[in-house]
C-alpha cells in the first residue's frame, strides 16, 4: 500500500480510507468473477436441495420417474407426525447420539490428556487412533462383522475367554446396539482425539512449570490446569460429536440393516426406506424437513450459546488459548 | 513406529527429584501404549484372516498360525470381483473431487481474503450458513434435484457435491490473510492482473492449505457412502465403499476372501494417511479450531 499512499491525501488514516474508498473497477469485477465458480456450485448443489426439499414436501411426489405430482398441502407433514415408525427411528437417532456422544468426548479428552504427558511416541498414538477414520466405513462394517461373528470370530470367542456369555451381537437390540457402538468408538474416536491433542498443544508449557515448582501434582495439573484449559475445545468437540452422532447411517444401516425388527433403524435409513423403497419421495422429503430443523435447531442453539459464552469470557478478560472458529470440520455421518 | 523402539529418554524427563509426576508419566505411557495396541487389533485381525484358508478359519477360529498361509484369497477376490473398476471409479471421482474443490474454493477464498466487490458480505453469509447446513440429511431432495437434471449415474453426480464445500473456502481464505498485504501491492505496482496474482503469487504460497484441503477432500469423497449407494447403480460404475457393501449380503460367507477384499479397500487410504499424516491432522485440527 506504500506507494498508492502517496499518490492520494496523506492527512486521511489509513483504516478509513480502506472502508471509505470505492474499490477499483478491476477488484470489483475480479472478485464477483473469482467467485462465481464456487458460488453457482454452492447455490445449485447444496442450497438447491433445501430448496426442493421445501417444494417436494408439499407434493405426494414419487421417486420412480420424473415430476413433482399433484399438490398434497401440509397432509405430508401430518402423516410424518402421526407415523410411530418415524418417531422410533427419530429415538434410535437420538439414543445413538445419547450413547455414543459422552463415550467419545470423554475418552478422547482423556487419551489426549494421558497422551500429552508423554514425550515420545505421540505419532504412534495418533496413527493407532486416527487411521480407522479414514477407512471408509464398508470395510469397517466388513470387518467388524467378521469379528462379531458368533462361534467364530474375535468378539464372542473374548467374551468366552474371560468366562462371560457372548452378547448376540448381529441378532438382539441390545447385542446389535453394542455393535454398533463398538464400531463407532473404534472408528471415530480419533477425530475428537486429534482435536484434543491439537489443543492441548496449544497450552503454553510455562504454566505447567509454574504448576510443578508450586508442587502440583500430575493429576492436579490435569484436573485443575488442563480440562478447565479445555473447555472451548470441549464444546466445540461436543456440538461436533452430536451434529455427526444425529447424522448416524453407514454403521447401523451395514452391520444390522436397522434390524433386528427395524429396532435399530435410524432417521435417515426411515428416509431412506420411505424415498427409495416405498417410492414416497414427498413424504420422505417431509420427513427430512422434520429432520433438518431438528439439526438447524441443536445447532443453532450451540452457537447462541457459545456467542453469549465468548462475550461472558471476553469481559473477564480470560487468556483463551484456544478461540474457536465457527468453522465445523465435517466429520463423518456417525463419526 | 521407531519412537516405541527407543524409550529411552524417560530417566532424563521431567524435573529431577520429581518421581511421582515420572511414574505418572510412565503409568501413563503404558496405558496408552495398551489402548493404542488395542486399536491396531482390528486391522491386524482382518490382514491375519485375509492370509488364511477358510477351513481352518472355522475349525481353529483362534489359532491363526494353524494351516498355513497363503495369497490365495486375493487373487479370489480380485478375479471375483471388479475390484480393479471399483478403484479407479473411486480414484477418478476423488481426483476430480480435488481438482474442482481446490480450484473453486480457492478463486473464492483469494477474492473473499483481498477483493472488495459488491455482494462479498452475501457471499460471506452464504458460506458461513452453509457450514451449518447438514447437507447429508438432505439426500431425497438431492437425488430429486440431480434426476431431474439428468446427472444420476454420471461421475458428476458425485464430484459436485463435494465441491459446494463452505470449510474449504474458510481453509484458503484464512491462509490467503496470512499472506503479507505489501507483497500482493507490490505485484499490482508490477501490473499483475488479480487472476495473474492469485495464480503465481498467492496460490504457490498456500501449497499447505492446497495439501490439506485436497486430502481432506479426497479422503472425503473416496470414503462417502450412502450418497454414491443412491447414485451410481450399476455393479461397473461403483466405488470401493459401496462395491464392498455388496459382499455383506452374501449369504455364503468365505471369511478369508472377504477380508481379503477389506484389506485391499483400506490399505490405500492407509498408505495415504502414512503418507500425509501430517497435514490430515493438522487439517483436521485447523478445521475444528482456529
Amino acid at each position: 500500500m506504500t506507494t498508492v499512499t502517496t499518490t492520494r491525501p496523506a492527512s486521511r488514516p489509513v483504516p478509513v480510507r480502506e472502508v471509505a474508498d470505492r474499490p477499483p473497477r478491476s477488484d470489483r469485477r475480479a472478485g464477483l468473477l473469482l467467485s462465481t465458480p464456487f458460488l453457482i456450485v454452492y447455490l445449485v448443489f447444496l442450497v438447491g436441495p433445501l430448496l426442493m426439499g421445501i417444494v417436494l414436501s408439499f407434493f405426494n411426489t414419487t421417486t420412480v420417474k420424473d415430476g413433482l405430482g399433484a399438490w398434497v398441502g401440509v397432509s405430508n407433514y401430518t402423516k410424518v407426525v402421526k407415523d410411530s415408525l418415524f418417531w422410533d427411528a427419530l429415538w434410535h437417532s437420538v439414543l445413538f447420539t445419547l450413547i455414543t456422544t459422552p463415550l467419545l468426548v470423554l475418552l478422547a479428552l482423556l487419551a489426549a490428556v494421558l497422551a500429552s504427558r508423554i514425550r515420545r511416541g505421540r505419532v504412534f498414538y495418533r496413527l493407532a487412533f486416527f487411521a480407522p477414520y479414514v477407512v471408509p466405513s464398508s470395510v469397517v462394517a466388513l470387518i467388524f462383522l467378521w469379528m462379531y461373528t458368533p462361534q467364530v470370530g474375535l468378539l464372542p470367542k473374548l467374551f468366552g475367554a474371560v468366562g462371560l456369555a457372548p452378547p448376540d451381537f448381529l441378532g438382539s437390540t441390545s447385542g446389535g446396539w453394542t455393535a454398533v457402538i463398538l464400531m463407532t468408538l473404534w472408528w471415530t474416536f480419533g477425530f475428537n482425539f486429534v482435536l484434543y491433542t491439537a489443543a492441548i498443544q496449544d497450552v503454553p508449557p510455562d504454566v505447567y512449570e509454574a504448576a510443578a515448582i508450586d508442587g502440583a501434582s500430575p493429576w492436579q495439573q490435569i484436573r485443575l490446569i488442563t480440562v478447565p484449559l479445555l473447555r472451548p475445545t470441549t464444546s466445540l468437540v461436543l456440538i461436533l460429536q452430536i451434529l455427526a452422532s444425529l447424522k448416524v447411517f453407514d454403521q447401523i444401516y451395514l452391520l444390522l440393516g436397522g434390524g433386528p425388527n427395524q429396532s435399530t433403524r435410524p432417521v435417515i435409513e426411515y428416509i431412506y426406506d420411505t424415498g427409495f423403497t416405498s417410492y414416497r419421495g414427498g413424504y420422505g422429503a417431509a420427513a427430512t424437513m422434520v429432520y433438518f430443523v431438528l439439526i438447524v435447531a441443536v445447532s443453532a442453539a450451540w452457537y447462541a450459546l457459545r456467542r453469549r459464552g465468548v462475550t461472558r469470557a471476553a469481559t473477564r478478560t480470560v487468556p483463551t488459548t484456544a478461540t474457536l472458529a465457527t468453522t465445523p470440520a465435517a466429520p463423518r455421518a456417525g463419526a | 513406529m521407531s519412537t516405541l523402539i527407543q524409550p529411552r529418554r524417560t530417566a532424563a524427563d521431567g524435573p529431577p527429584g520429581v518421581n511421582g509426576a515420572k511414574l505418572f508419566n510412565r503409568l501413563c505411557a503404558v496405558c496408552m501404549t495398551l489402548f493404542a495396541l488395542i486399536w491396531l487389533v482390528p486391522f491386524g485381525w482382518a490382514i491375519v484372516t485375509s492370509l488364511r484358508s477358510d477351513g481352518s478359519i472355522t475349525q481353529h477360529p483362534m489359532s491363526p498360525l494353524s494351516g498355513g498361509w497363503s495369497l490365495h484369497a486375493y487373487a479370489y477376490a480380485w478375479d471375483n470381483y471388479p475390484i480393479g473398476t471399483w478403484y479407479l471409479n473411486s480414484l477418478v471421482i476423488a481426483a476430480l473431487a480435488v481438482v474442482f474443490t481446490v480450484l473453486f474454493c480457492s478463486m473464492a477464498g483469494f477474492a473473499l481474503a483481498f477483493l472488495r466487490f459488491r455482494g462479498r458480505a452475501a457471499v460471506i453469509a452464504l458460506v458461513t450458513a452453509g457450514l451449518m447446513l447438514p447437507t447429508e440429511a438432505l439426500v431425497l431432495p438431492q437425488f430429486v434435484e440431480y434426476r431431474s437434471l439428468h446427472l444420476l449415474g454420471t461421475y458428476w453426480a458425485l464430484v459436485l457435491p463435494s465441491v459446494a464445500a463452505p470449510v474449504s473456502v474458510f481453509i484458503f481464505q484464512a491462509f490467503f490473510k496470512g499472506i503479507p498485504r505489501p507483497l500482493i501491492e507490490a505485484a499490482r505496482i508490477d501490473g499483475a492482473g488479480w487472476w495473474r496474482i492469485y495464480r503465481t503469487v498467492c496460490m504457490p504460497i498456500c501449497r499447505p492449505a492446497v495439501a490439506t484441503v485436497s486430502i481432506l477432500t479426497f479422503i472425503n469423497s473416496w470414503n462417502a457412502f450412502l450418497w454414491p449407494l443412491l447414485v451410481l447403480n450399476q455393479t461397473s460404475s461403483q466405488t470401493i465403499p459401496v462395491g464392498l457393501a455388496s459382499l455383506l449380503s452374501n449369504s455364503n460367507i468365505q471369511y478369508a476372501e472377504v477380508m481379503a477384499s477389506s484389506v485391499l479397500g483400506f490399505l490405500p487410504l492407509i498408505a495415504v494417511f502414512l503418507v500425509f499424516q501430517r497435514q490430515i491432522v493438522q487439517g483436521v485440527a485447523t478445521t475444528g479450531l482456529k
